[in-house]
């Protein structure tokens, strides 16, 4: 079963990557699309960073009270877990819940509603005008996206633990400027690359193939949100051992 | 002219088309009847290759359209205009980009050109002043005719129309079933209808092909199924009270 959906999504990748039929359509669409997945999730993911960098200093004060340990510490930790982990699982986790249900539920009601028909029987490729524009999307506003997660996550540790007094801002900002290794984050642009992929392409495959009405096309969503999930897991797995 | 020949088509163990033959002519509107589960959607979704039937051909003008790839099949789908039940306008388009949606793919019309086409093409249909409205703000009927004013936007050599009536009030139906026919003799196209609108086939049926279980039962004119002694076709046909007695005056 696994392996026939994985053909099937493999399939359906080769006809989204075919030549388009016109550029300047599909680059309209990709902008549009950029500015749906990107801009659109910036608010969400703008408030959860914050308040995971906020939440992430006050425990890693906690479980660091030792007068061995340095509080500028904190601030390392936070960075490091915040660039390499929270800040693209974490994005991923949550866009996959927003945007990949708005993707797999708009493609599905296109299905249920002969639109897809609509578009091949003009003889548009309808895998690539539909899902093309959505993955660039993705795969370039992923890691904008990201960057914004990390900076917010770091910028509300510091909020955080000053407001309540966990770590004092000039050791929490030593601590974010000491012993920085800038390949983390080149790890957490590649995970935020492949998520972008996944949380694109994985509702649009569930999406695409729907059969039935308005009851299939909401079990489709569903579906693409927690195989999108385990997928942005699996791969976050995969990355992290091949790349550190 | 199109020309099927035994067509096959199943789904699982449901063998819903049975080796259907059938030729349909330019300038007339053929139409497709049969009752619910009959075949007919099937039909016309294999003769315009979003179902692909296990046996059988699909020639348009000679040239088989089965054995055609996705690529071989974009110019003959270029000249195929299609009304869906639903009429499937694109929700996320105005009705003027529903209809010069294909002008801006496949064409290098400039914009002025293609919002004089789709005003033609509306005004063909009398539906002027309407191109900034949404689908979802425009009644069934209006709907099926922008479906129709997109279907005719690239000038077709085919059109296709399955249940172009259904959801639709009385009037309506007669104003976009003599839609249909001034469309098909005014471009010359090979038109297909996919209908169990008893008025529609009487009111503008040149060759009508009766499928019953997945099998071609009939084909004739309209006149000729008026006459014809093939029950299960008079079954269908004569359904209702009102053609029943529309039966008896012909008589």
């Amino acid at each position: 079963m696994i392996f026939h959906h994985f053909g099937k999504y493999v399939m359906l990748l080769r006809k989204v990557f075919k030549k388009p039929e016109k550029w300047k359509i599909y680059i309209k669409e990709i902008f549009h699309e950029m500015n749906e997945i990107g801009v659109g999730s910036l608010g969400l993911i703008l408030i959860i960073s914050t308040f995971i960098g906020a939440v992430m200093t006050l425990q890693i004060a906690f479980q660091l009270v030792s007068d061995l340990i340095p509080s500028t510490v904190i601030g390392q930790i936070n960075r490091d877990s915040n660039i390499l982990e929270l800040g693209p699982t974490i994005s991923a986790l949550v866009l996959m819940g927003k945007v990949g249900s708005s993707i797999s539920s708009q493609i599905g009601s296109m299905r249920v509603t002969e639109q897809i028909d609509a578009l091949e029987i003009m003889g548009i490729n309808a895998p690539g005008y539909l899902i093309l524009p959505k993955i660039i999307a993705g795969v370039v506003m992923m890691p904008a996206l990201v960057i914004v997660a990390i900076f917010c996550a770091i910028c509300g540790g510091l909020i955080g633990g000053s407001l309540s007094g966990a770590v004092a801002p000039s050791d929490y900002i030593q601590g974010i400027q000491g012993g920085f290794n800038g390949f983390t984050v080149a790890v957490a642009l590649v995970k935020a690359f492949v998520f972008g992929f996944i949380i694109t392409s994985v509702p649009a495959y569930k999406g695409f193939y729907v059969r039935g009405g308005a009851l299939e096309v909401g079990q489709a969503g569903t579906q693409a949100v927690v195989i999108g999930c385990i997928s942005i897991l699996v791969c976050d797995y995969v990355i992290t051992a091949l790349m550190l | 002219m199109i020309e099927i020949q035994n067509i096959h088509k199943s789904f699982g163990d449901n063998h819903v088309l049975k080796g259907i033959d059938a030729a349909f002519e330019p300038g007339k509107v053929s139409m497709i009847i049969g009752g619910s589960g009959s075949g007919k959607s099937t039909l016309l979704k294999c003769i315009v290759g979003l179902h692909e039937p296990e046996k059988g051909q699909v020639y348009f003008d000679k040239e088989e359209f089965t054995q055609m790839s996705f690529e071989e099949r974009i110019p003959v789908r270029r000249e195929i205009g299609m009304l869906f039940q639903n009429s499937a306008l694109f929700d996320s388009m105005t009705v003027e980009q529903n209809i010069v949606f294909g002008l801006d793919m496949f064409t290098s019309m400039s914009k002025e050109e293609k919002v004089d086409r789709a005003n033609l093409c509306l005004e063909r249909v009398n539906l002027k002043n309407t191109n900034h409205l949404y689908p979802s703000e425009l009644s069934g009927g209006m709907k099926k005719r922008v479906g129709i004013a997109r279907a005719i936007s690239m000038n077709p050599k085919y059109l296709f129309c399955d249940e172009p009536n259904s959801g639709l009030d009385p009037a309506t139906s007669i104003l976009i079933d003599e839609l249909i026919q001034e469309l098909t003799e005014e471009y010359q196209c090979t038109t297909v209808v996919v209908t169990h609108d008893m008025n529609s086939v009487m009111g503008i049926g040149d060759y009508i092909l009766f499928l019953y279980k997945g099998e071609k039962f009939w084909e004739g004119s309209n006149t000729d199924m008026l006459k014809s002694d093939v029950q299960e076709l008079n079954d269908f046909v004569f359904a209702s009270p009102l053609m029943q007695a529309a039966r008896q005056v012909i008589k």
